[in-house]
């Protein structure tokens, strides 16, 4: 019963099996390494100092980005104004209404959108809102996150919606209830925990950005009191540390990757206990 | 809006019918170019129930859904014909499907209680829905409907669970009790039992002799016994057509058309 071959086939299954455990580690490396050295090179400059106080000018030491990450969120905050609502209803349209020609377009868009490179995000914003405002803002920084967040959350939005059963929707409709109702009060109820997911994912991903951010946010060493002025973001706060000659400034954009790292895995782990919830509700 | 029948119909209504509920004239349904039910004509009698049998794709859930128009749910359906409940033409311009829809209810093959919803909000979602706020008429619903479905005892002292931690048969008496809490003057039944076992099953069947009391029922079924024990009136479909219409115990004792024989007695379908 043994094939002529045997051994060979055996040694090629293990070869092949070892091949692709080590691409799996290479996959997960490079977030171990970051995290070491994020923790190694950050850790000492992190302290209440870093949270609390703005930054220093050049020479003095200590200081810290309290303004950077209030601006991280003040962005974030109007990103989401702008990216939920037309993501969230871009998807509801592409999942229960349009016709399939239509949807198919707007698909391709969205996905080519998802691909486009975030500097160009930046130009384009910097030429619709920058220019005619005769400056560099916060607002322009929350268009341009919020922008990119729109075709994210309306492709998850879309998928979430599928996936809730026909069976739902039939059932309210043959209640009587109109069809607005049953998607704002059956369809999106039921989804509600992927959507949210879906939001969460884009915020993380947005949170990080930072070429679209010099074309608009442009950054801010004070504190930003109107959404007219520019405004500082960690993103950007590390950046100009990081591109600096000066020895405290990069342990400052050390700290910052790493509060800024920290964000997006929290907001990764709100994410896995969402959806964990979702999967123990099914039947 | 009752009671104006047309008495030139063609159609032989069975006798003990009474005041039909449902007049279907000259239906036809398609989905794009296939015509999915032809040139249907029945009557449908009131607080009576009426069981379509027929083998799968016949025809008979399109006939169903066309009742309160839920086959519009399919962009490509198109339909000829009239049907009208209690007298009001419900394809008429000025009708919305979801008038129609209120008065026209419908239980569904499988069993969906809305899983974000307690047992007692499934029942009254109808309701809230459709701008119900009275909260004492919502509680009374709730038990009349539970009773009605034959679940009040069983959930009376938990309506505050979720609905998806019912059995399979008891989430089918839940959307029973959901569709009966609007009130609807049709119950339309598209093999309520087929996924249940056969104790549940019987518990379905009690609950339709005992609605037709209040409700016209319309039920799709697959099993002849079911029609057989559970409907007043039995019409057979056919590769789209309306073969034989009738008694139920005539239909399934001595039917006049040969196909319905063969079908009633297992030899085709």
């Amino acid at each position: 019963m043994i094939a002529p071959n045997h051994n060979w086939r055996q040694f090629k299954n293990v070869a092949m099996q070892v091949v692709a455990f080590v691409c799996a580690v290479l996959v997960v490396s490079p977030l171990l390494m970051i995290f070491y050295h994020l923790l190694k090179q950050g850790l000492t400059s992190i302290n209440l100092d870093f949270f609390t106080q703005l930054p220093k000018p050049v020479g003095e030491v200590g200081g810290g980005m309290a303004n950077a990450i209030a601006g991280t969120f003040i962005l974030l905050g109007q990103a989401a104004l702008i990216g939920v609502p037309v993501g969230v209803l871009g998807g509801v349209f592409l999942s229960e209404y349009g016709g399939t020609r239509l949807n198919w377009w707007i698909r391709f868009a969205a996905d080519i959108l998802n691909g486009v490179p975030s500097i160009t995000w930046g130009i384009v914003v910097y030429a619709l809102l920058v220019v005619p405002m005769h400056g560099y803002s916060a607002l322009a920084g929350g268009v341009v996150l919020g922008l990119m967040m729109i075709p994210l959350v309306m492709r998850t939005t879309e998928e979430v919606l599928q996936l809730v059963p026909a069976g739902y929707r039939e059932a309210a409709l043959a209640l009587g209830i109109a069809k607005w109702k049953t998607i704002v009060q059956i369809v999106l109820r039921t989804a509600l925990k992927g959507i949210v997911t879906g939001v969460l994912i884009a915020l993380a991903r947005v949170a990080g950005e930072t070429a679209p951010l010099l074309f608009t946010a442009l950054g801010n060493q004070y504190w930003t009191h109107q959404l007219t002025e520019p405004i500082a973001a960690m993103p950007l706060q590390i950046f100009a540390y990081a591109i600096s000659p000066y020895d405290d400034w990069h342990r400052q954009a050390w700290a910052g990757a790493l509060v800024l790292l920290f964000l997006v895995l929290f907001i990764n782990i709100v994410v896995r206990f969402l959806t964990r919830d979702r999967f123990r509700q099914k039947t | 809006m009752a009671a104006n029948q047309n008495p030139t119909s063609t159609i032989t209504v069975p006798k003990g019918a009474g005041e039909a509920a449902l007049t279907v004239r000259n239906l036809s349904v398609f989905f794009g170019e296939r015509a999915a039910v032809k040139n249907v004509s029945i009557d449908i009698a009131r607080c009576a129930v009426t069981a379509i049998i027929g083998p799968s794709g016949c025809g008979k859930s399109t006939f169903l859904r066309a009742l309160n128009r839920m086959h519009e749910l399919n962009p490509d359906a198109r339909m000829q014909g009239e049907i009208r409940l209690f007298g009001d033409d419900i394809y008429s311009r000025q009708v919305e499907p979801v008038v129609v829809r209120r008065r026209v209810g419908m239980v569904f093959q499988k069993s969906n209680p809305f899983p974000t919803m307690s047992i007692a909000e499934n029942v009254t979602v109808g309701l809230r829905l459709n701008g119900v706020r009275d909260k004492k008429v919502m509680v009374e619903r709730t038990e009349q409907s539970l009773r009605m479905a034959a679940l009040w005892d069983e959930v009376k002292d938990r309506l505050g669970a979720p609905a998806i931690s019912l059995s399979g048969g008891q989430q089918q008496r839940l959307c029973i009790a959901r569709a009966l809490a609007v009130q609807p003057e049709v119950l339309l039944m598209d093999e309520p039992a087929s996924a249940l076992d056969p104790l549940a099953t019987s518990k379905i069947e009690d609950l339709i002799l005992d609605l037709k009391k209040d409700y016209t029922i319309v039920i799709v079924t697959h099993n002849m016994q079911q029609a057989a024990r559970a409907s007043d009136f039995t019409a057979f479909f056919y590769l789209g057509e309306l073969v034989e219409f009738g008694v139920t115990s005539k239909i399934f004792t001595s039917p006049a058309q040969k196909r319905t024989e063969d079908y009633v007695t297992g030899r085709f379908g």
